[in-house]
């Protein structure tokens, strides 16, 4: 095992049964069905929605799916990404304006892009210790009302003025005030630590595992074909309700093409010396919504005479140092899968889906390339040789982020119930358990995935 | 939804002015409320069978202030009429201008209904007289004030007159439920059925299936079946999910976002309603389109999404259901068709066509149910205040809203209480028939 590396120490036998072995496991926690609204481009068709209407509206849809009126449910957690500071109690107060019991208690959480797959791991670990029997996870962003605060100058004229108790006083701080201090300070993606944005970080990552411009639109170009695909059949008729007029994801454009996407202009990394590969359409865009995902124990579940579409079997987070360099700022998944599926006794080649979210084409690339790097393999994850290979017919198939839209902390809500479904579905038709593997990258350098199987 | 015409002329200086003017009083409707006495005032029994005995005794058990004889000035609440033993047309008169007088003494709201047998099978005079009485009620209706109506009841060979779709029929002609409905008759032809213990909650333990319930006339079908007691499963296009969901979340059922004209739409909603109530007893087809375009212009997409969302989808959901051993239990299908379908309306050919058929399986599927106990019939609404009629030009939709006894449009209410009524047990020896919901619309019988 390497010093250097973040080291995967997998069981010496493998496990007879996944869910029994899953860390404490007395209960299982199943996926009951999920609910969301379309994603919207930013500025679209929810710039006047908050995260707590578009909140609401998901909760009150799947409160409608599941007959879950009057309910008090154990526990719902969401979060926001970019979120007002007057929305210090969101989920609970998304809960009280919901048709759910008034008894219903929620707490927020917030773990960037991973907010929402952390919020379903988190409740599912209280669901499998028997704390609650039912739960509802979910997140929700927008980048259309997003919380602009005043400068740092400004604040503190204005905290000194609410202390000062005289006149001279306050006009001794406010003379303080400069021109700059009035200019706000919107919120934006870069990091803290480097200045750069998530794009340009991607950018870094996808020059350095040389991912072509070819292979991000065609990954791209699959995103909205499987995803418009997906509506067509149906696949989203019990999964999402529409909101404001919309009835799809407004960015979806289920009639591009792979020469449309060749002919867009690249937008990040422009300055690297080498070509410049992301374009935005193979980036994912700002975007507005909200997912909810309904989580229960079998016996819950039963007694509601609902559905057990998946069991949420163990999740991993991890983090890199990307300040320093050592790792791409969205390379986190590439650890925490290897040391997910150890855990479990499981490879890449035991998945039947494959779910990585599309922050950028070249995220999922970079990503797939490390698994298949002989020398990141044995120097990073130590192991004897490269982790494998995904098997691209397994993933993404019904869509995701590029074509979606990627409202951050409603994106694993998205993902949770999609794969639960498609599981359900695959496990029923073969006769077998089908395996799913959600990995989602996260600001800061971080990285959540999960393991789910059908039930 | 009461229109502002009908405001303005009910009361005040509004009231003289149209009275002087002679312009068209419609008047206040009274609609019904849970708990609310089930007539304005005492009822006139007018009849000298078994059967008048019978139906004044069952009144009387249901606490109603009840009458053999009237007494002069005092107001009435309903009129019955019980002509069950007619023999030949001069046997008419005795009875019907007994109770002509009383007449006068109708309340506002006030309630005419008549008991008599369908007139297929007698002696060519006994068929006369019988056939007499739907003349003599559809003009009767036609001379009523104030909101109140005239309806009828007609008995089939064998069928006594407090056989439960007697009684169940005759309590909602009498009640606020039928506030809409006049001039119509409805047809017991079995003494099938059975009468709710709690009259407030006829449909308590029922599960019941509502198709584009989303909005308008669906959304009050759902509400309407949830108050009197159903657990509502609320159908319609994913499309419309946002109002299905508020409609589910307000009735405490569950939404099924499904396109009905899908081949699996049956398996569906058996699956949903079985999986998630563990039954399934009721199912109303209201989800229905139009598109609209006068013949000589109809195209191929205009005519055949018509004729599929509005009768092929029924048809094969029936199919589904017809099939399951899940809908076996004394199961009810009621369909909406509508008026157009019966008289015409201009630019509506594939519409009417569509509504026309409903009525026609409604009548053929009868026999398929009647062997697990089960009934299907249609509603045919005539002039309802919906978003959709709201949209015809104000010249058009006055006069469409005036050409009915009652002078106004009815609400998506008195479509969904017909629709209940018929869901119901009490109505379970009827079957086959078409109910119309317009006020004694002019046009089209």
């Amino acid at each position: 095992m390497s010093i250097d590396g973040q080291s995967v120490n997998g069981p010496e036998e493998p496990a007879v049964s996944r869910a029994a072995s899953s860390a404490q496991a007395v209960h299982r926690a199943v996926v009951v069905g999920g609910n969301r609204i379309p994603f919207a481009r930013t500025g679209g068709a929810y710039t006047k929605s908050s995260n707590q209407d578009m909140l609401t509206a998901a909760l009150d849809g799947l409160i409608a799916r599941f007959g879950l009126q009057d309910e008090r449910i154990g526990e719902v957690a969401a979060g926001a990404v970019l979120k007002h500071s007057r929305d210090f109690n969101l989920t609970r107060e998304a809960v009280l304006g919901s048709a759910l019991s008034a008894e219903t208690p929620a707490y927020d959480l917030q773990q960037a892009c991973a907010t929402g797959l952390e919020t379903v791991l988190g409740l599912a670990n209280k669901i499998k210790l028997g704390q609650i029997e039912s739960a509802i996870a979910g997140g929700v962003d927008s980048a259309s009302d997003a919380p602009i605060a005043v400068s740092e100058g400004l604040r503190e004229v204005l905290l000194d003025l609410s202390r000062a108790k005289t006149l001279p006083q306050r006009l001794q701080i406010l003379a303080r005030l400069r021109p700059k201090d009035l200019a706000p300070d919107a919120p934006n993606t870069g990091e803290p630590r480097t200045g750069l944005s998530m794009g340009e970080h991607q950018a870094l990552t996808t020059a350095q595992w040389k991912i072509t411009r070819e292979a991000q639109d065609e990954l791209a170009y699959n995103s909205h074909r499987n995803l418009a695909a997906a509506y067509d059949t149906g696949f989203f008729d019990d999964l999402l309700t529409p909101y404001r007029g919309l009835t799809r994801d407004s960015n979806l454009r289920a009639d591009t093409s792979l020469d449309k996407l060749a002919s867009l202009k690249p937008v990040f990394g422009r300055n690297l010396g080498a070509e410049a590969t992301m374009t935005a359409g193979n980036s994912t865009p700002l975007t507005d919504g909200a997912s909810t995902v309904l989580l229960a124990s079998e016996e819950w579940a039963d007694q509601h005479d609902l559905p057990k579409l998946a069991t949420i079997l163990d999740g991993e987070a991890a983090a890199v140092d990307f300040v320093h360099g050592k790792d791409g700022l969205l390379m986190a998944p590439a650890f925490a899968v290897p040391r997910l599926l150890a855990r479990n006794g499981l490879t890449l080649d035991d998945i039947d889906y494959f779910e990585i979210h599309e922050a950028f084409a070249g995220t999922v690339l970079s990503t797939l390339a490390a698994w298949e790097d002989e020398e990141f393999g044995r120097t990073r994850l130590g192991l004897d040789g490269a982790f494998g290979k995904v098997d691209r017919s397994r993933l993404n198939v019904n869509g995701s982020s590029l074509a979606a839209g990627h409202p951050f902390a409603a994106t694993g809500g998205r993902i949770v119930a999609s794969l639960a479904k498609m599981l359900h579905e695959k496990g029923a038709a073969d006769g077998r358990p089908a395996l799913g593997l959600i990995s989602i990258c996260a600001a800061g350098g971080q990285g959540v995935v999960a393991l789910l199987e059908a039930h | 939804m009461t229109d502002t015409y009908t405001r303005l002329v009910s009361k005040g200086v509004g009231r003289d002015v149209a009275k002087k003017l002679g312009l068209p009083q419609p008047a206040l409707l009274r609609r019904y409320q849970p708990g609310q006495p089930l007539v304005n005032g005492p009822l006139l029994v007018v009849g000298s069978s078994e059967g008048a005995d019978a139906i004044a005794a069952a009144l009387l058990a249901w606490d109603l202030d009840v009458r053999r004889h009237a007494v002069p000035q005092e107001k009435l609440g309903g009129i019955v009429l019980v002509l069950d033993d007619l023999e030949k047309p001069g046997d008419l008169e005795e009875p019907v201008l007994r109770a002509a007088p009383s007449l006068r003494d109708l309340a506002p709201n006030g309630r005419v209904v008549t008991v008599s047998r369908v007139p297929d099978g007698g002696t060519p005079a006994a068929a006369a007289a019988r056939q007499g009485v739907d003349g003599l009620l559809r003009s009767l209706a036609k001379e009523l004030r104030a909101g109140a109506t005239g309806n009828g009841i007609l008995l089939a060979a064998g069928v006594s007159a407090t056989a439960p779709g007697a009684l169940g029929a005759l309590r909602f002609f009498l009640s606020a439920r039928s506030a809409f409905v006049d001039g119509q008759f409805v047809r017991v032809g079995s003494s099938d059925g059975k009468l709710p213990d709690d009259v407030d909650t006829p449909l308590s333990g029922k599960v019941a299936v509502v198709t584009g319930a989303a909005r308008g006339i669906g959304a009050a079908i759902a509400r309407t079946l949830h108050r009197d007691g159903a657990t509502v499963v609320a159908v319609d296009i994913p499309a419309a999910g946002d109002h299905l969901a508020e409609v589910a979340n307000e009735v405490r059922g569950t939404a099924l976002q499904l396109d009905i004209s899908r081949d699996d739409a049956g398996a569906r909603i058996i699956d949903h309603a079985v999986g998630r109530h563990g039954r399934l007893d009721i199912v109303v087809h209201n989800a229905g389109i139009t598109r609209d375009k006068l013949l000589v212009n109809m195209d191929h997409s205009r005519w055949s999404s018509v004729i599929d969302v509005n009768i092929a989808a029924q048809l094969r959901i029936n199919d589904a259901l017809l099939a399951s051993e899940h809908f076996r239990s004394s199961p009810r299908i009621v369909s909406v068709a509508s008026t157009s379908g019966i008289a015409g309306n201009r630019g509506q050919t594939n519409y009417a066509a569509s509504k026309g058929g409903v009525m026609g399986m409604v009548r053929a599927t009868a026999p398929l149910l009647a062997r697990h106990g089960g009934s299907i019939n249609a509603v045919a609404p005539g002039f309802i205040e919906t978003e959709m009629t709201a949209r015809i030009p104000f010249a058009t939709r006055e006069i469409a809203r005036r050409l009915n006894s009652l002078q106004q449009g009815g609400r998506p209410q008195d479509v969904a209480e017909a629709i209940a009524f018929l869901a119901s047990d009490a109505a379970g020896g009827i079957s086959g028939e078409v109910l119309r919901v317009c006020g004694q619309n002019m046009v089209g019988a």
